[in-house]
């Protein structure tokens, strides 16, 4: 045997993939400022210590830590390129370079955070571990590790979503999940969470409950931004050599809980270069229809975590509305909510209808079908550049998933207008 | 009223203590179902200001409380209209953080106080969270009452029973709300942890569904929480006359067992 075939067929080991030094801790009580904190019923609180304990020795151990690069390297297919768009560059009037999260196994950015967290439930020794999505995309990304690693699985999905991602509910049960609908309060993210976190009150000695963004109670917006911090750090690198060593001018992420934007920005937190979130902005900020919680919500508490939420005036949380299941979240992660307040990152939206011509704009000039939800990110830079974003600007943008999910509600949207 | 020296006192009488729980703005005649309840032989009476995420509850509270809700319940409508009740036993509030927070510490704390209600139950707020709003309930005399779990270590037992005022609420299964075929093994070991911790009252609560359930629960602790088979029934569309035959019933078993 040669060398080159020896090389070819070693098991990967991570080396390629740039995980980078762990990032800050919060404060003990898993405070982003005035943000986070751990509001959950008692039963969930010896839950939570250990997964905490847990993830403090395992994500400072090298054997956790080449474990994980190894899976994103072997297994999700890390690292991800970042490709520039050399068309929609010339047509907006910057230089855009795409983070491809999308051409992850599983096709979003979930796949990180699931393939980590399944090594901490292996590490704790539970069996079983549930999960809660929108778009379908964590829940697939769960059912998926649940495979590999040989866990029972069972993910709720609100009944809306359900409908509107009827692919990513056979992808889930085809992978050996079982998929539980919610038709509880909106039917949506913010239900399939409570639902969630109701099974694992009663399960939780035995279940991991693998949570798909940066919210929750603490420690899971941290944990869950160490694993997407990979995101971020390749990013910043990539974009070194294509800039020529220099940062890009401008940062951009969609948001929904937060994970993929708060995965790349902890790789950028150090440069000078501008954050950008971009939220649902659904069918505009005034119409009360959408999912803009860093915009239009107030400081309190839901899913654990003190943090910024949609809520009328005696503190019901009202329901969101976003044409992607991913974004439609009357919530924001914790950390975001402080990144906000300090300052270091701003939030915008993009509406239903930029996130649709910023997903046929991406399509017909690079090739790329995005998901609906960075479609958001997409449809912001194309209005904003001369405005919010100068001419000539250097900007990243997460392309955080692909569309395939989406092609039958955009069919339903565009089919007709695409056929004249 | 002080919530735990009324229930130290009936409970060193000898008495098992009851405490059933209602939804506060499920339909028009809520605040009779409470003043019925009283009359059967309630001890105290938990009152459900409704949240639209009610992490903690099973199916019959999340849609008792999504019902009202939907006919216009807001907590501080509910906490004026406790003020018109005029029962002879405490009256404790169950609700979540979000809207007390939302209302904020001491605004919710003096309504509740200005209102006659004598204690708080808020699940999602355990020991470690407490803060604020610890310190102005203390402050306008509302009793916080913490929730034991199960799985609680005992270390934290112990520190959830010295911070409790009222009574001690232990929580009788893993699990949300909602009744139960048959009492778990956990509510007996419950109760007998947190009557070691402490000697303030002890009641086990969740998933006890009728009156036999109330007797073995309430035979390791000083009584039990009665929701879901209250509110079922409230639901089904029973009004006063049916919500007090069950706690009469309750009572019934309760006062047999002890002979
Ligand atoms: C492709 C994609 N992007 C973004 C999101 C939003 O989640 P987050 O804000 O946590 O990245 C989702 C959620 O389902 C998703 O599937």
């Amino acid at each position: 045997m040669t060398t080159q075939e020896f090389l070819i067929s070693a098991p990967a080991r991570g080396d390629r993939v740039l995980l980078g030094p762990p990032g800050p801790v919060p404060s003990a009580a898993g405070r982003f400022g005035e943000f986070g904190g751990r509001f959950v019923p008692e039963t969930l609180i010896p839950a939570l210590e250990e997964l905490e304990a847990e993830f403090r020795t395992a994500w400072s151990s090298e054997p956790f830590r080449s474990e994980f690069a190894g899976l994103l390297e072997s297994y999700a297919g890390r690292p991800t390129p970042v490709t520039e768009c050399h068309r929609l560059s010339d047509r907006l009037g910057v230089r855009l370079l795409l983070k491809r999260e999308d051409l992850t196994h599983t096709g979003s950015h979930k796949i990180n955070n699931v393939l980590g967290q399944a090594l901490l439930a292996r590490r704790m020794g539970k069996q079983r571990v549930i999960a809660e999505t929108g778009a379908g995309q964590h829940g697939v990304a769960t059912a998926t590790a649940a495979a590999l690693f040989g866990l029972d699985c069972v993910v709720f999905m609100g009944a809306v979503d359900v409908e509107r991602q009827a692919l990513n509910v056979f992808r889930m049960e085809l992978l050996g999940a079982k998929v539980v609908s919610v038709s509880s309060g909106s039917a949506t993210l913010k239900d399939a969470i409570n639902d969630a976190l109701r099974d694992w009150v009663a399960t939780v000695e035995s279940t991991h409950y693998c949570i798909g963004s940066v919210v929750g109670p603490h420690p899971y917006p941290w944990i869950v931004r160490e694993f997407q911090r990979v995101v971020g750090e390749e990013a910043r690198e990539q974009s070194r050599v294509i800039l020529g060593g220099n940062d890009p001018d401008v940062v951009v992420a969609c948001v929904g809980g937060g994970s993929n934007a708060i995965g790349t920005f902890a790789g950028f937190l150090d440069t000078r270069s501008r954050l950008v979130g971009v939220e649902a902005g659904g069918l505009g900020l005034e119409s009360g229809k959408h999912g803009a919680a860093l915009a239009r919500g107030v400081p309190g508490v839901l899913h654990g975590a003190r943090s910024l939420y949609l809520q009328d005036e005696h503190g019901q949380i009202l329901e969101a509305h976003s044409i992607s299941a991913g974004l439609d979240y009357p919530g924001v992660g914790p950390e975001h909510a402080e990144l906000a307040a300090s300052g270091r990152a701003e939030y915008h939206i993009a509406t239903d209808e930029e996130a649709l011509s910023g997903l046929v704009l991406l399509s017909q000039m690079e090739g790329i079908v995005p998901a609906l939800e960075p479609a958001h990110a997409i449809g912001w830079l194309a209005r904003e550049v001369g405005k919010k974003v100068p001419l000539g600007s250097t900007v990243v943008v997460t392309l955080s998933g692909r569309g395939d999910k989406d092609a039958e509600q955009v069919a339903q949207r565009l089919g007709a207008e695409l056929n004249k | 009223m002080n919530l735990e020296k009324e229930l130290r006192a009936k409970r060193d009488a000898g008495r098992k203590l009851l405490v059933p729980y209602v939804t506060g703005g499920l339909g028009g005649r809520w605040t009779d179902v409470v003043r019925a309840v009283a009359d059967a032989g309630a001890d105290a009476i938990e009152v459900g200001i409704p949240f639209s995420d009610p992490v903690m509850d099973g199916a019959t509270i999340q849609e008792a409380s999504q019902r009202a809700l939907e006919i216009g319940a807001t907590p501080a409508g509910i906490i004026s209209q406790l003020e018109t009740i005029d029962v002879h036993v405490p009256l404790v509030v169950m609700t979540y953080y979000n809207p007390v927070a939302h209302a904020g510490h001491e605004r919710f704390a003096n309504a509740l106080k200005a209102s006659g209600v004598d204690g708080a139950i808020v699940p999602d707020l355990p020991l470690d969270e407490l803060g604020d709003w610890a310190v102005a309930a203390d402050a306008a005399d509302i009793e916080t009452v913490l929730l034991a779990a199960p799985n609680t270590t005992d270390e934290r037992l112990a520190a959830i029973c010295a911070r409790s005022r009222g009574f001690v609420y232990g929580v009788a299964l893993m699990g949300v709300t909602g009744e139960r075929d048959h009492l778990t093994k956990q509510a007996g070991a419950m109760g007998a942890r947190c009557k070691a911790a402490t000697d303030r009252p002890v009641l086990l609560g969740v998933g006890i569904s009728n009156a036999s359930q109330a007797v073995e629960a309430a035979s390791s602790a000083d009584g039990v929480i009665v929701g879901s088979a209250l509110v079922r029934r409230l639901l089904d569309g029973g009004g006063p006359d049916e919500a007090a035959a069950f706690v009469a019933e309750l009572r019934a078993g309760l006062d047999q067992s002890i002979g």
